[in-house]
């Protein structure tokens, strides 16, 4: 039942039903879980690139050879690339452990059928027209909105849970020399190991950015309000909704 | 009543707190024995590398093989990772081109050895065209030639109770692999790179190469491998000096 109040059809909903939760247990802590894990991906993510902030494709790459983007950044050997590697490890463990059982419970309660994947009529040229015309001018959400997904939400959060993270995961997996040795076809696939490292440094600034977006939308939104409503599960003043 | 249930929650909660106490103990052991844990499992990045040890430990059960590549694919650059050593032992042998240089092979083995470079050429060679991603992130492909490391073991009679190989080389970078990895295919004391004499900025005259862990694995500038059956007492009982510096034991990544 409480369900349906993620649609947009909750408006009509009674009193009662307005106030149920927005959010379910399940993905408030796998939210939180990986919000730790992703800024401790993307810090130490940064301190093993310090190391060379260099980028080549294909197989091979290193001084001497030709790259296809050199960071403005200064090359800082034995520092932050070791502390940073123990660290983006252990935080890339949390983050493929919640995102499995994120991604599963999601299938299973069929929360991406219902909530992510766009309604019915979202994905027309108007709606979809007049959504990005209002993130443009960044018009605040209407109360309402906090009870649902708007459709340019919807596709980002699908292209960030299906693609960018199997994606980082991925490109991962083929800078692993133990790990390629059994799974050939992650770095084969992925167009060798210095493509790979180039992808899944692109794809991390796709993530970074998606982040970025994400919180100043929250904080157009009311950051209390959204904030607290991903802690709580509740949305502050539901009753009083119009 | 209250008291009662209380009491029940608290003998509940406790019982629980110390089944949950000795299954992890048992898992740790367990785990232990089948050489899960690496080295370096203490302190707060322990989890994260126990759990990539173990998990790729596992997955590789079956000594899977590094990709290998065509000699068309041999990168132009070898690029140099830190200077040879610049102490009188090193140099001077170098400069004698290395006639007088031995290697000694002792610890848990039933014959300790010392070879020198000549008897190491002629035993069965190896070589091997694969890839090398330093840890900093640049890479490379290059021909490999030596002695693969299993047959020196079987040379010198590994005991049984021999858990890990620890390389020292002539400058600070000890290092050591389980006995998976030194056993495997892949694993062997290279004296050639790209068909001539390995370089003395490469490591001169023998080197290891472990084909399926980062570049910084492969000990360069060898004197003296030693089979032991715990890390605990060797160096500071982290399996190599990279922790040290921040850096993993295990870089299979």
């Amino acid at each position: 039942m409480a369900q349906t109040t993620y649609l947009p059809s909750a408006t009509i909903l009674e009193a009662s039903e307005q106030n149920a939760a927005r959010f379910s247990v399940l993905v408030r802590v796998t939210h939180w879980l990986n919000t730790v894990s992703l800024v401790a991906l993307v810090v130490s993510g940064f301190g093993i690139l310090l190391a060379h902030p260099r980028f080549y494709w294909g197989e091979t790459g290193g001084l001497g050879t030709p790259s296809i983007l050199d960071l403005p950044l200064p090359f800082m050997l034995g520092g932050p690339s070791g502390w940073g590697r123990y660290m983006h490890f252990q935080a890339a463990w949390l983050c493929v452990l919640t995102g499995l059982l994120y991604a599963i419970s999601g299938l299973l309660s069929q929360h991406f059928r219902k909530n992510l994947w766009p309604a019915k009529g979202q994905l027309s040229w108007s709606s979809l027209r007049n959504e990005l015309w209002n993130h443009l001018r960044f018009k605040k959400p209407a109360a309402e909105e906090a009870y649902s997904y708007n459709v340019l939400q919807r596709l980002s959060y699908l292209v960030v849970v299906f693609f960018l993270f199997p994606l980082m995961i991925w490109t991962g997996m083929a800078m692993s020399p133990a790990v390629t040795s059994v799974f050939p076809f992650f770095v084969t696939l992925s167009g060798g190991y210095e493509s790979a490292r180039t992808i899944h440094f692109f794809a991390a600034n796709l993530l970074v950015l998606f982040v970025l977006v994400h919180v100043a939308m929250v904080c157009l939104a009311g950051f209390v309000q959204r904030t607290m409503a991903m802690i709580t599960g509740r949305v502050i003043g539901g009753r009083e909704r119009p | 009543m209250s008291g009662n249930v209380s009491r029940r929650k608290l003998l509940t909660t406790g019982l629980t707190a110390v089944a949950g106490v000795t299954g992890l103990g048992v898992a740790a052991k367990i785990a232990d024995h089948y050489g899960l844990i690496p080295p370096d499992w203490g302190g707060i990045w322990g989890p994260g590398e126990t759990l990539t040890y173990a998990t790729q430990r596992l997955l590789m059960a079956s000594g899977s093989l590094a990709r290998e590549f065509n000699r068309s694919e041999v990168s132009k650059v070898v690029p140099v990772s830190g200077p040879q050593p610049k102490t009188d032992p090193y140099q001077r042998l170098l400069a004698g081109g290395f006639a007088d240089w031995r290697l000694t092979v002792n610890g848990l083995v039933a014959r300790p050895s010392t070879f020198s470079l000549d008897e190491i050429k002629r035993m069965p060679a190896k070589t091997q065209i694969t890839h090398q991603a330093c840890e900093e992130g640049w890479s490379f492909i290059a021909e490999w030639t030596g002695v693969p490391l299993s047959y020196v073991m079987n040379l010198v009679g590994v005991s049984e109770k021999a858990k890990f190989v620890v390389f020292y080389p002539f400058d600070e970078s000890w290092d050591s692999l389980d006995l998976p990895d030194a056993y495997h295919a892949q694993t062997f004391l290279a004296y050639n790179l790209n068909g001539q004499d390995l370089p003395a900025d490469h490591g001169a005259p023998l080197r290891v190469r472990v084909a399926r862990q980062l570049g910084y694995k492969s000990v360069k500038y060898l004197q003296k491998i030693t089979f032991v059956d715990s890390m605990k007492h060797v160096g500071d009982g982290r399996g190599s000096a990279a922790p040290a510096s921040g850096y993993s034991w295990y870089a299979g990544i």
